[in-house]
């Protein structure tokens, strides 16, 4: 039967000064492969619709008569999959999270390509 | 014979991380009897499985619980590749292996942590997750996901371990260690909180094995059984012999849980050792067409999976068997005849984990 067992780390900690990171003074790092948000560059996109097929939640809409590719950043659930399965890599995997909110946050890309004009796309 | 009295015991409860509610039949401090009632975060996971294809519930199936969610991904993925007799490469079983025995330690950490924060040890509470923070940052860096891993898939794994990560995930366990050590010590040596644990909640050998007891409260009762000694992923090729302690009691539990940690670090260590080198995946051709049952020794018990197929995309039935289900009536037996202070120190020991339990 030990008394006082705990006496030991704790004095280590009274020394030790904070374990935890001063948030918001400086923030926790994150690592390459930490999953934030998905990004896209919109530009390569070809709205095959794969990402939308394939998504778990059903968080991306993808529209190919008006070339938007839109999210649902609190419906998507970081997952990955759709950047895997992007056949252009236009997808990529941020390391910074979607900031909170109280509402729906959801993004649209849209690109500006023109039909038929050869020079712009 | 005293007053009888019956308590409501949650569902909302300062030492519960979960719902379950349990109606204590009193006889003045004394419980004669527990009743109780489950189902306030029933989810319906096994029915979504008519509606995302099989590719995609390997992500719903993650989603069953938070700290085991590896080892739900893990079995859900073995029944598929059992079903469809794919043969994932070996690098990808030992990858499968570390994960898994890090989501052990998690576990278990995250277990000591509240326990001692239900017999009122805020300190020690503070420390044992301290050091998980540890594990979750191994995550981070190796998969991506801090509790969700999104890592496993049918036919291996998504993302390697570069060698000189491994070195760095050795190294840290090796200075954990010496922590791990000093902070149970206190679980185990501790004047207060064996006043707390020892001889509280005894389950006798009998008892656990009638009432179909698994996992670590299984195993404090002195039943060995431990399904990681069937080899599956990597676990063949690593040495380990399970841990039991004959006692039955809380301690013992506690006891039990301390040593699977540290057994934990050095299955990660043995893996990292002779891991082989080679690719992590095999690419997944046509859908599943047969029936599967896979058991899988997760931190708080074994759990069994079972997937029928008929040959679409989407899956015909899914249905897991979790270990807190199993373990229920094991705890409404060790309730009996214990007192009201003690309730909620045990109804921990066995490790709730009820959004598991009604996925």
């Amino acid at each position: 039967m030990a008394i006082l067992s705990m006496s030991k780390t704790l004095f280590k900690s009274l020394v030790h000064g904070p374990y935890t990171v001063l948030y918001p003074v400086k923030k926790k790092e994150t690592y390459e492969r930490t999953r934030g948000r998905v990004e896209i560059n919109i530009s390569q996109c070809i709205y095959c619709g794969l990402c939308q097929r394939r998504c778990p939640t059903g968080a991306i809409q993808v529209n190919r008569g008006n070339t938007t590719w839109s999210i649902d950043r609190l419906k998507c659930i970081q997952c990955n999959y759709c950047n895997e399965v992007c056949p252009k890599k236009c997808l990529r995997m941020n390391n910074e999270y979607t900031s909170p909110s109280f509402g729906s946050v959801r993004d649209d890309y849209t690109n500006a390509r023109v039909s038929g004009d050869k020079e712009n796309n | 014979m005293g007053n009888r009295t019956v308590i409501p015991f949650g569902p909302q409860h300062p030492v519960l991380p979960e719902p379950i509610h349990l109606d204590l039949m009193l006889e003045d401090e004394r419980v004669v009897e527990a009743i109780p009632r489950i189902g306030y975060i029933h989810r319906g996971l096994e029915k979504l499985v008519e509606k995302k294809d099989f590719q995609q519930y390997t992500y719903v199936a993650e989603r069953i619980c938070g700290i085991c969610s590896f080892m739900h991904g893990m079995g859900y993925c073995m029944t598929i590749e059992s079903i469809m007799d794919i043969k994932i490469p070996e690098r990808a079983e030992f990858l499968r292996t570390i994960w898994a025995e890090l989501s052990r330690m998690h576990s278990h950490l995250l277990w000591l942590g509240l326990s001692a924060d239900a017999f009122g040890f805020e300190s020690l509470h503070m420390h044992t997750w301290r050091l998980r923070e540890q594990v979750l940052d191994i995550f981070e860096e190796t998969t991506g996901g801090r509790v969700i891993f999104s890592v496993c898939e049918i036919g291996g794994v998504r993302k390697d371990i570069s060698p000189e990560t491994l070195d760095k995930i050795d190294r840290i366990l090796t200075d954990m260690e010496k922590e791990l050590k000093e902070i149970t010590h206190v679980f185990l040596s501790d004047s207060s909180v064996k006043y707390r644990t020892k001889g509280i909640g005894v389950l006798s050998k009998q008892a656990a094995f009638d009432l179909g007891a698994v996992g670590p409260m299984a195993k404090a009762s002195g039943i060995k059984r431990d399904l990681r000694t069937q080899g599956y992923a990597a676990y063949g090729k690593l040495k380990f012999e399970p841990i039991i302690e004959t006692d039955g009691d809380s301690y013992a539990r506690t006891s039990v849980r301390i040593k699977e940690v540290f057994q934990a670090v050095d299955l990660i260590k043995q893996a990292i050792a002779i891991i082989p080198e080679g690719g992590i995946n095999v690419k997944v051709t046509g859908n599943p067409n047969g029936e599967y049952f896979t058991r899988v020794e997760q931190p708080r018990g074994s759990a069994m999976y079972y997937v029928k197929a008929s040959g679409s995309k989407f899956l015909d039935r899914f249905r897991v068997r979790t270990p807190t289900f199993a373990n229920v009536p094991a705890l409404l037996e060790t309730l009996k005849g214990c007192s009201l202070a003690d309730v909620p120190i045990l109804i921990l020991t066995i490790d709730p984990c009820i959004s598991c339990t009604e996925r």
